[in-house]
């Protein structure tokens, strides 16, 4: 379990995170939305550790993250697991050394068993075939089910997705967001996402945070958002005409219920 | 203004050093990154360093014949002008400074795109200390093979200034190996290498520390790229300044 407690981060005279408090829980899919700009990758960026926050707490099963050495810091990494945006793999590497160099760099393990582990790290995201491709050779799809592969090789408690479905079609967001779902109930770790997709805000979200303007707006599950009588939530939500009608349509169904 | 920025970038080099060289998480995987960096950026460069080193060789060797050598000077002395030349300034500095555009250029968009791309924050989320990892093998590569590419540049200018004699018949062989031989010290050899390892150092680590510190997207790797050539190239200079006079 991740715990942020009164979080603020400023840049210069721009502040970002206003008093984000809020947990995320272990062995569900967390999930931050919002728009863009309203903080969630620098939300994220202060949670990993890649920017200290300007003030507050970020608690992993109640170790103070922020107050941590370097070195504690160091350690405190190799229990997380990162996708990025991009995915982020090594250009020079191929699918299988990309996979196999968190344990090349602290596993203690022979390199018959760093291969195979890595094997069933792409086993698991349907990538066994691939090991020899460059990045460079792979679809974008692929590409982010090898840095989830990479992600998951040291078994880590933290898991954490920069908008994994963006530039990927419905289909293989789908395909992303349920590997995501079921690695996270397998290992039982605590999986924070950001993202844009309200496929995957109403398909997978057991935890959602809502950040507008760097402070946090509303937190639930997906079940609650159809009800939510947040109006920036619902805005944001059901930004289009479709998706509008749609709600309406469905309040109405239940109304007549 | 500028000084204060001046102060700042080498205040942040400073510290880039310094989580640079700390002890190799994984020794295994920093010699197989050495050895990979020193192929890539060494032993890839080759070609050139011989390539250029022949012709400079050879250009220098017309130059002094038509030029300095006449009936009032010792038959030496194209050999001996030509060897001290190469030797004490084009082999280490001029060569050097030719590097700093081909391999100063590759490590600043290498590591600028690996920055802008999030490779490097994948690394450190990972707990690898990304400056070390990345850095150290390219530093430690460059002066491991910097010494062997000034022997080269030497070994090949030589045979371009022979070139000159046995297939231009500009001058005697004879008279080009007199000039080689004649008062060498072999202490010249060593500060050339000694002044190239300090190159090495320089076109490695200054490269790295702009593209390691690159922010923004491809145009601010184009701009970093060309900021640490130029860097680089003055540094070699200024340092070549000092060193020649402390080694001489």
């Amino acid at each position: 379990m991740i715990e942020v407690k009164n979080l603020y981060k400023d840049f210069e005279d721009v502040k970002v995170l206003k008093d984000i408090s809020t947990t995320f829980e272990n062995g569900k899919t967390n999930l931050i939305i919002g728009r863009s700009g309203s903080g969630k990758t620098v939300l994220m960026k202060n949670l990993v550790g890649l920017l200290t926050p300007t003030k507050g707490k970020v608690l992993y099963d109640g170790r103070d993250f922020v107050a941590m050495t370097k070195k504690e810091k160091v350690l405190m990494r190799r229990e997380m697991g990162m996708i990025f945006q991009s995915a982020a793999l090594f250009d020079s590497m191929t699918v299988l050394e990309n996979v196999m160099f968190p344990l090349d760099m602290f596993a203690p393990m022979t390199l018959r068993n760093r291969i195979k582990r890595a094997k069933e790290c792409l086993d698991r995201v349907n990538l066994l075939g691939a090991e020899d491709k460059y990045p460079g050779e792979i679809s974008g799809g692929m590409q982010k089910r090898v840095a989830i592969a990479r992600a998951i090789s040291m078994n880590p408690k933290y898991l954490f997705c920069d908008e994994p479905n963006s530039g990927l079609d419905p289909k293989t967001s789908l395909v992303i967001d349920d590997l995501l779902h079921s690695i996270t109930q397998e290992y039982n770790i605590t999986t924070i996402i950001n993202t844009h997709d309200m496929n995957s805000v109403m398909g997978i979200g057991e935890n959602i945070i809502f950040i507008h303007e760097g402070r946090k707006e509303w937190q639930g599950v997906s079940g609650d958002i159809m009800h939510s009588d947040n109006q920036l939530l619902t805005d944001f939500i059901f930004a289009s005409d479709l998706l509008k009608n749609m709600r309406q349509v469905v309040l109405e169904h239940e109304g007549r219920k | 203004m500028l000084l204060k920025k001046w102060l700042t970038a080498f205040g942040r080099y400073l510290i880039l050093m310094s989580r640079t060289f700390t002890r190799p998480e994984r020794l295994r995987m920093f010699l197989k990154e050495y050895v990979k960096e020193m192929s890539q950026l060494g032993v890839n460069s080759i070609g050139i360093v011989l390539l250029i080193s022949f012709f400079i060789g050879a250009v220098i060797c017309i130059q002094m014949k038509l030029n300095i050598q006449s009936p009032w000077m010792p038959r030496w002395v194209t050999g001996y002008t030509t060897r001290e030349i190469m030797l004490l300034e084009f082999s280490s500095s001029i060569m050097c400074l030719i590097l700093a555009g081909k391999v100063g250029s590759n490590i600043a968009s290498e590591l600028g795109t690996m920055r802008v791309t999030q490779q490097i924050d994948a690394l450190d989320i990972m707990g690898v200390n990304s400056a070390n990892f990345l850095i150290l093998p390219k530093i430690m590569g460059m002066m491991t093979i910097m010494p062997f590419l000034v022997i080269f540049s030497s070994a090949t200018g030589t045979l371009g200034a022979y070139a000159t004699a046995y297939i231009g018949h500009l001058l005697p062989p004879d008279d080009l190996t007199l000039g080689f031989q004649h008062a060498f010290r072999s202490w010249f050899v060593w500060m050339s290498i000694i002044k190239s390892i300090f190159f090495a150092f320089i076109i490695s680590s200054v490269p790295s520390y702009f593209g390691y510190t690159v922010e923004g997207g491809s145009v601010n790797v184009g701009k970093a790229s060309t900021d640490a050539v130029v860097t680089s190239s003055v540094l070699i200079l200024f340092s070549d300044v000092f060193l020649t006079q402390l080694l001489s």
